[in-house]
């Protein structure tokens, strides 16, 4: 099985660890991983902003650079669902249409990926400490995926996996929204820390690194214990990778 | 109506300083939003409803001129006096003709946002007609000089105490904080309004097409008085509030009371097909429908957004939405509020004075989620910011910071270099500090720029 893997901004320029670590993990279930370099970004901040004219040569770009691969994977639910579900609402020149509703088809965020399509059952990693999960707003409403980062997680072994309040709730990061309103935004993120707290975790696992910037922000602010971690790094060190 | 949603940011900063407000806000949506859960929850057949629901509510959008037409003759069949208004002056000119033809001075009111949306109540005050609410919110957040902060209830924002103060003051009341109490003295006071009225207006929340009938949903018999006691009732109706036939009600008024208060039915369902029978001495003598575009047809032109006209104001999408928890209803400057609200400022008021509305917004998905009729409100959202950039609307910093973002963006050796420069000059800063981000004050920590990023480090993985 063969993936090129798409890099989203904030993996790039703040947290490359999470995008080797899924490199890793990749690897480590038998697929063979290709970087397609030259990558930029999906376009979404300014896609969310308003800009749509704006962004159609990114988009373009995008859609040729990953033309023909057999799979595309992101750490990201937020970067996947731009492509998959925002893309279409763009003035995508006549030519590439049939390319992007190819590549809606195999581009995959790296939990979806994992558990439905390259079928993985246990990857036989260990990590005996108290994980609680955060759902990313774009992963779970735009692309339903709910279930497969919990069976990615409670396949790890020594796991103890517990459900916090509101695992659902926005974190208040929004992009841009979190510059714009930053205030409000703050309050948004306290709620869910406070969740976060209360369910009693080490760790709370995310698959995108907008949210783990923020929630992660906030913890390490206001000296909370719990740590953020991506999901991908979460399996690698489980398979100590 | 002193507020405009161009304060929005204004509004957001004051609203979350009001703690006790912000307190009562988000306690008061949690439970309705609970409630709604587990009552949903209990129907097996749930998005069945919802689906048949959007069907009704699609085919009455897309023959929308035909349904009005067959509403009206079937009205006027029924002695119901139909009157058109294009936007919300001429909404208050006729009624205020309806009023001062009958020499209506004392009017009671049941709640109809609409009525808000024309800002009807200073109107009449200033033709010398006294309009009161009667609904038990909205009659406190008229004796507050308020506007509804919640679509379902308005005052909402406001504790016990709150109230129990405010009926102290205002009613001359010895102050208590009982609700029983409290609900006691608004019935006594409101008692006497009813009695000596003259004219009723309500709003609608169906016009069911084919019977040429208004139905008008409550809990607290308010409406039934106000529509049935006065000589004279006048139901103000946005254009996109109608339904075929009775026949599709029932489906309507499963949805509705589960998703807006978490109740299986509404107490009170009142289905008004003309004036009182002659001769039998009970209901109006003339009943009127003031039928309102006010922008709604120019909505109706977009295939997209037009789905903003399906929503039946249940407020579901307020109590699951996490900016409206923390900030409350009057944040957003008008009388439509949170997530639909910021959907439609814009659509209602035009881009300029509605261009911050729609960023109101995190666009986490919850409001399409919960959404009886599954409007997707974020989708909408996205275009409606769209549309603030294409009509001039959005800051000139954010424009060309994004032109010229965008511009690398499409060049990746260009776009190299824009990112790599950050993480070079972050090492010039003491410490392990980031740059300071607009917007997180110190009280979020900030990612800091790798030295290396991604593509460096896996090449060198590979060696």
């Amino acid at each position: 099985m063969k993936a090129a893997i798409f890099i989203p901004c904030l993996t790039e320029h703040m947290y490359p660890g999470s995008g080797l670590s899924m490199v890793k993990v990749l690897r480590h279930a038998g697929v063979e991983v290709e970087y397609v370099d030259d990558q930029t970004c999906c376009g979404q901040p300014a896609f969310n902003a308003g800009y749509r004219r704006e962004i159609i040569p990114i988009a373009e770009r995008l859609i040729k650079l990953f033309a023909g691969k057999e799979y595309v994977i992101a750490p990201s639910g937020s970067c996947t669902a731009m492509v998959r579900v925002f893309y279409r609402e763009l003035d995508i020149s006549g030519a590439l249409k049939d390319d992007l509703d190819d590549l809606c088809g195999r581009i995959f965020e790296f939990c979806e990926f994992m558990v439905d399509v390259a079928k993985v059952d246990s990857l036989g990693g260990t990590f005996p400490h108290k994980v609680t999960y955060h759902d990313s707003c774009h992963l779970s409403r735009e692309l339903g995926v709910v279930a497969q980062p919990r069976k990615l997680i409670n396949d790890i072994a020594e796991i103890d996996f517990v459900e916090m309040k509101d695992s659902d709730a926005c974190c208040g990061f929004g992009g841009m929204f979190s510059a714009k309103f930053g205030e409000l935004s703050t309050e948004i993120v306290a709620r869910k820390c406070a969740n976060i707290v209360d369910s009693g975790a080490e760790y709370v696992i995310g698959a995108d690194a907008g949210c783990l910037m923020n929630i992660g922000g906030y913890l390490r602010k206001n000296k909370m214990t719990p740590k953020t971690m991506h999901i991908a790094d979460l399996l690698a060190t489980s398979l100590d990778l | 109506m002193d507020k405009t949603p161009r304060k929005i940011k204004t509004y957001v900063h004051d609203a979350l300083g009001d703690k006790p407000m912000r307190r009562a806000v988000s306690n008061a949506a949690e439970t309705s939003k609970s409630s709604r859960d587990k009552q949903a929850a209990r129907i097996p057949y749930w998005d069945l409803v919802r689906q048949k629901v959007r069907s009704f509510k699609q085919d009455v959008l897309e023959h929308l001129d035909e349904y009005l037409i067959e509403f009206e003759s079937n009205c006027q069949a029924n002695g119901i006096k139909v009157h058109w208004a294009r936007d919300a002056a001429a909404a208050r000119e006729i009624i205020g003709k309806i009023a001062s033809d009958c020499g209506a001075k004392n009017v009671v009111k049941s709640k109809s946002l609409t009525t808000e949306e024309i800002d009807l109540n200073s109107y009449l005050a200033d033709q010398g007609v006294d309009p009161v609410e009667t609904d038990l919110g909205e009659y406190i957040v008229q004796l507050l000089g308020q506007i509804p902060s919640h679509l379902v209830a308005p005052a909402l924002h406001l504790s016990r105490q709150d109230i129990g103060r405010l009926f102290h003051e205002k009613l001359g009341e010895e102050y208590t904080e009982d609700p029983a109490e409290l609900t006691e003295i608004a019935r006594i006071h409101l008692r006497q309004k009813f009695l000596n009225a003259d004219m009723g207006i309500s709003g609608a929340n169906f016009g069911i097409a084919r019977s040429g009938c208004v139905c008008v949903v409550e809990n607290e018999c308010n409406a039934r008085l106000t529509i049935s006691l006065p000589k004279v009732h006048v139901a103000v109706m946005g254009i996109e509030k109608l339904i075929p036939d009775l026949s599709a009600l029932p489906y309507f008024l499963k949805l509705l009371p589960v998703s807006a208060t978490g109740q299986r039915a509404s107490s009170y369902v009142n289905i008004i097909g003309g004036p009182g029978r002659e001769g039998s001495g009970e209901g109006p003598q003339e009943v009127h429908v003031v039928l309102l575009d006010n922008g709604r047809s120019k909505i109706l032109g977009d295939a997209q957004l037009r789905e903003t006209l399906m929503c039946m104001r249940c407020g579901a999408c307020l109590n699951t939405c996490p900016v409206y928890r923390e900030i409350g209803g009057h944040a957003y400057g008008w009388v439509y509020m949170g997530p639909i609200g910021s959907a439609l400022i814009p659509q209602f008021l035009g881009e300029k004075e509605g261009c911050y509305a729609p960023s109101l917004s995190t666009l986490c998905g919850a409001c399409h989620e919960i959404c009886p009729l599954k409007i997707n409100i974020p989708r909408h959202l996205l275009k409606l910011r769209n549309k603030v950039v294409l009509a001039g609307q959005s800051g000139f910093f954010e424009r060309i910071g994004i032109k010229l973002w965008a511009f690398a963006a499409a060049r990746p050796r260009l776009y190299r270099f824009v990112t790599w420069f950050p993480g070079k000059l972050q090492m010039l800063l003491p410490g392990k500090r980031a740059f300071p981000a607009p917007g997180y004050m110190g009280r979020r920590a900030v990612g800091r720029f790798d030295s290396k990023g991604f593509a460096k480090r896996f090449r060198e993985m590979d060696k």
